[in-house]
């Protein structure tokens, strides 16, 4: 294996692979930091170049642009708090208050360096664990998902801020903006629009709600405060910041591979249950969350990472596409006569592990072309305030249009960017809103699905042994407070964590 | 709010660069192979009614790809127009009546999709073009399925409708939903108690079937030729009238069931022009039809070439608009 793998490198550095290597990367990362445009459509119009080039070439540039758009997404969460991927949306809430504390270059090099650790984990992983856990995965059922879903969506009512009430009440503004559309075979709030048929896009909800709902509260608040202005910051990680960020970046890429691989797990999952880890486990560190903590960058961009090497296990092993990336992946080999399973190690091994080979390649060149370019990012946020957010301003419409090329969805964006800012203006979270409009749908999807394959007979939801484990796990979690506070002579941890909050608060007033 | 858009003037090297980019994206897309020279120096606009990447899309981007290449016309412009599963498409080609530069790529998705959603603009009012393409459906089971035939799955049906999970790629209106529904009734089974499960395209379906949590999957062939060839999953029939090359499977009708039933794509261009003008789009799209670049980008794909234009594709739309529109009345979701 050592043999193919280093066969593969010398097939991967070829100059005019080397060279489709370096074109993907830096495609990827331009359309990963464009909002709308990710890199599934992005291989999906390139598509053509497969009936001029030589199938090596292409899966290369392929592989480069899928990588590149995980790590692409953050640069503009972080610099303008428009996240350019659903699966850097969590990114966005450290890394621009990061930005504004002045350690813009800390947050981008956290985050390229992470997501190289996390892109290289993955990728042993993928060249040890495909070919037998591949089988594994279709195992897992809607059942499962959904009990998995659930728990995510239980772990968020402990992000939801210092009021719990105005977290319910941003969670139930998600939940409703995630029913809108058809997908359940009936209309809800669509208003008898047809642009609504296929719900809300997520990047148009987060985009508005972070980058025009926050321009619009600098806009109001301009004559009124003096401007803040943003220090100037160090340009590279010190020591401190090191310590705090290995950590995240395994846990991230321990959350991340895992999803990618299961075929309902996508990249926004783990990237969030990431960042719900990363805020628990912070220790003394846990009064930054919400101001700029490295570990809420670090972990979530890992984890977003190694989700698109995990999406390779059952594409490669068994032809199986778990995003749409993969599936148009898929397409492009198809079209080479390449079909992807088990068969495909035996019959094309060059090819495979050229590809393998090149994904190292693409994430160390995505390494060597971000983290000097850290330093020259942040130096993006000295713009004067005006420029810069009409600079965000252009970008998040130029984004929401490119979604789905129709103008109705900057309406939208104008919409929710009023909301964005009427949510700033009544101390309401956002995280809650972003995770109902990822979960609720998907949650809807696994329960209906569940129910559908067992005819309605509701013991089907633990049915699996996946779905048994988590749900003793909620259980535990659900549990464990209370008895916690009612041993006598100790404190719950959930007490501690609420004087915290009272804390922060006192701090924020 | 929607002023503040227009004060660009300060916008980040960043953001130039990616309006750049989109360009060259969009671009690359339309697959500019050549200039304004030769062919018949017209300019035609080509609109896909979902995402790059999916059928339609395909089938749209390689016709309009033959016919710049083999210098028939002047360059396409095309353009994904997505929504509603093709609706809002659907919508905008009739809102667009009389324009002579437009054309469209839709398919059997379409026709169920503007019902579904309860549009008005229904594909039979379109000026028919030509019908380019056919798709068989197929039913795929596990490897490890009790179904060894089709007559199994319909004992185990007729026996007991809902015990049957069957899934498909598509959402109620579209090919994979009308295949078992038209299916059902051709065995006797009642529609309205057929198990159907909707997966989001062909990887979940795929993922449902390998992990046996349905029965039965409805789908074109294309995505699961990996599976079909390594075993693990198998076929029990193919929906066309003829066989499928390279899929060891017999037809319905071979098996004793008197259905045939193929997804179609086709062109359309708007209601309200000009006979001349559709004359033009009809004999470019025959000349197209004759190419060997043609026949190639079906051969690699794995289409079935099926061709009818002008009035009799017309017909057949009637035809078409009126049988699914007929399923799904009798399924009540109209």
């Amino acid at each position: 294996m050592i043999h193919a793998l280093l066969t593969g490198f010398g097939s991967a550095l070829a100059p005019e692979n080397l060279l489709f290597a370096v074109v993907g990367v830096l495609l990827g990362t331009a359309v990963g930091v464009l909002p709308g445009i990710g890199p599934a459509m992005t291989v999906a119009l390139l598509l053509p170049v497969t009936y001029n080039v030589s199938p090596s070439a292409a899966l290369i540039m392929f592989a480069g642009i899928y990588y590149g758009g995980m790590y692409g997404g953050s640069t503009t969460s972080i610099l303008l708090n428009t996240p350019g991927e659903s699966s850097s949306v969590i990114t966005a809430l450290e890394g621009n208050k990061m930005a504004k504390g002045g350690r813009a270059a800390q947050a981008l090099a956290t985050a390229a360096i992470g997501s190289f650790v996390a892109g290289t984990i993955g990728t042993v992983l993928l060249i040890a664990l495909a070919p037998t856990v591949a089988e594994w995965v279709v195992v897992l059922g809607a059942p499962s998902y959904f009990a998995l879903m659930l728990l995510a969506l239980l772990a968020v009512t402990t992000v939801l801020g210092s009021s719990k009430l105005r977290g319910f009440i941003s969670l139930a503004l998600g939940l409703t903006i995630g029913l809108v559309g058809t997908t359940t075979g009936q209309a809800r709030l669509t208003f008898d629009n047809p642009l609504l048929a296929d719900g809300i896009d997520i990047v148009v909800v987060a985009v508005a709600i972070f980058a025009v709902g926050e321009a619009l509260w600098v806009a109001a608040h301009l004559r009124r405060r003096p401007l803040e202005i943003i220090p100037v910051g160090r340009p590279w990680m010190d020591r401190t910041d090191w310590g705090r960020s290995w950590k995240p970046w395994l846990r991230g890429t321990a959350y991340g591979f895992p999803f990618g691989a299961l075929p309902a797990g996508g990249a926004e999952m783990p990237t969030f249950l990431s960042y719900i880890t990363e805020r628990r486990l912070a220790g003394r560190h846990r009064a930054e969350f919400g101001k700029g903590a490295i570990e809420g960058v670090a972990g979530p961009e890992a984890a977003n990472n190694a989700s698109a090497a995990g999406t390779l296990v059952p594409l490669l092993a068994i032809g199986l596409p778990t995003t749409a990336t993969a599936a148009v992946i898929l397409a492009a080999m198809q079209s080479y006569g390449l079909q992807p399973g088990p068969q495909l190690f035996e019959a094309e091994p060059e090819l495979v592990w050229t590809l393998l080979a090149s994904l190292f390649v693409a994430n160390t060149l995505l390494l060597v072309i971000n983290l000097p370019l850290a330093p020259v990012w942040a130096r993006l946020l000295r713009i004067p305030r005006p420029y810069l957010y009409a600079g965000i301003l252009f970008f998040a419409v130029l984004g929401a249009y490119s979604v789905n090329f129709q103008w109705f969805d900057v309406a939208l964006l104008s919409l929710f960017g009023a909301l964005g800012f009427a949510m700033r203006r009544f101390g309401l979270p956002v995280l809650p809103l972003i995770v109902g409009v990822i979960l609720g749908p998907r949650l809807e999807e696994q329960l209906a699905q569940a129910l559908q394959l067992s005819q309605g007979d509701v013991s089907a939801l633990w049915s699996e042994p996946v779905a048994v484990i988590v749900y003793v796990v909620i259980a535990a979690l659900l549990l464990a407070p209370i008895v916690l506070r009612l041993m006598p002579g100790r404190q719950g941890p959930e007490r501690l964590e609420d004087q915290v909050d009272a804390l922060e608060e006192e701090v924020r007033s | 709010m929607g002023r503040a858009h227009e004060r660009h003037r300060g916008t980040p090297a960043r953001a130039v660069l990616a309006a750049a980019l989109v360009a060259v994206l969009g671009l690359t897309g339309c697959g500019v192979t050549r200039g304004d020279e030769g062919g018949e120096n017209r300019r035609l606009r080509m609109m896909i009614p979902n995402s790059p990447g999916g059928g339609y899309d395909q089938t749209g981007r390689a016709a309009t790809r033959v016919m710049e290449s083999s210098d028939l016309t002047g360059r396409f412009e095309v353009s994904n127009v997505i929504g509603a599963s093709g609706t809002v498409a659907m919508q905008r080609l009739v809102n667009e009546r009389g324009a002579e530069d437009l054309l469209m790529t839709m398919g059997l998705g379409v026709v169920g999709a503007t019902y579904t959603n309860g549009s008005d603009a229904r594909v039979s009012g379109a000026t028919p073009i030509a019908q380019l393409i056919e798709e068989q459906e197929g039913l795929l089971v596990p490897a490890d399925s009790p179904f060894a035939t089709v007559q199994d799955l319909v004992e185990a049906w007729r026996a007991d409708p809902g015990s049957v999970r069957v899934g498909g790629g598509s959402s109620p209106g579209g090919p994979d939903h009308l295949f078992p529904m038209q299916l059902a009734d051709a065995v006797g089974v009642d529609p309205t108690e057929v198990n159907y499960i909707v997966y989001d395209g062909g990887g979940p379906l795929t993922t449902a079937l390998l992990g046996a949590k349905i029965d039965v999957g409805t789908s074109g062939l294309g995505e699961f030729e990996g599976q079909i060839a390594d075993g693990s999953l198998r076929v029990l029939a193919t929906s066309g009238e003829e066989r499928l090359d390279g899929i060891d499977a017999p037809t319905l009708v071979e098996s004793g069931i008197d259905l045939v039933f193929t997804n179609w794509r086709g062109v359309l261009a708007p209601p309200g022009i000009p006979d001349a003008v559709r004359d033009q789009h009809i004999a470019l799209l025959e000349e197209m039809h004759g190419t060997p670049e043609w026949q190639e980008a079906l051969e690699a794909n794995g289409w079935v070439d099926a061709f009818l234009t002008g009035d009799e594709f017309g017909e057949f739309l009637v035809e078409q608009d009126e049988r699914v529109a007929g399923t799904l009345e009798d399924l009540g979701l109209l």
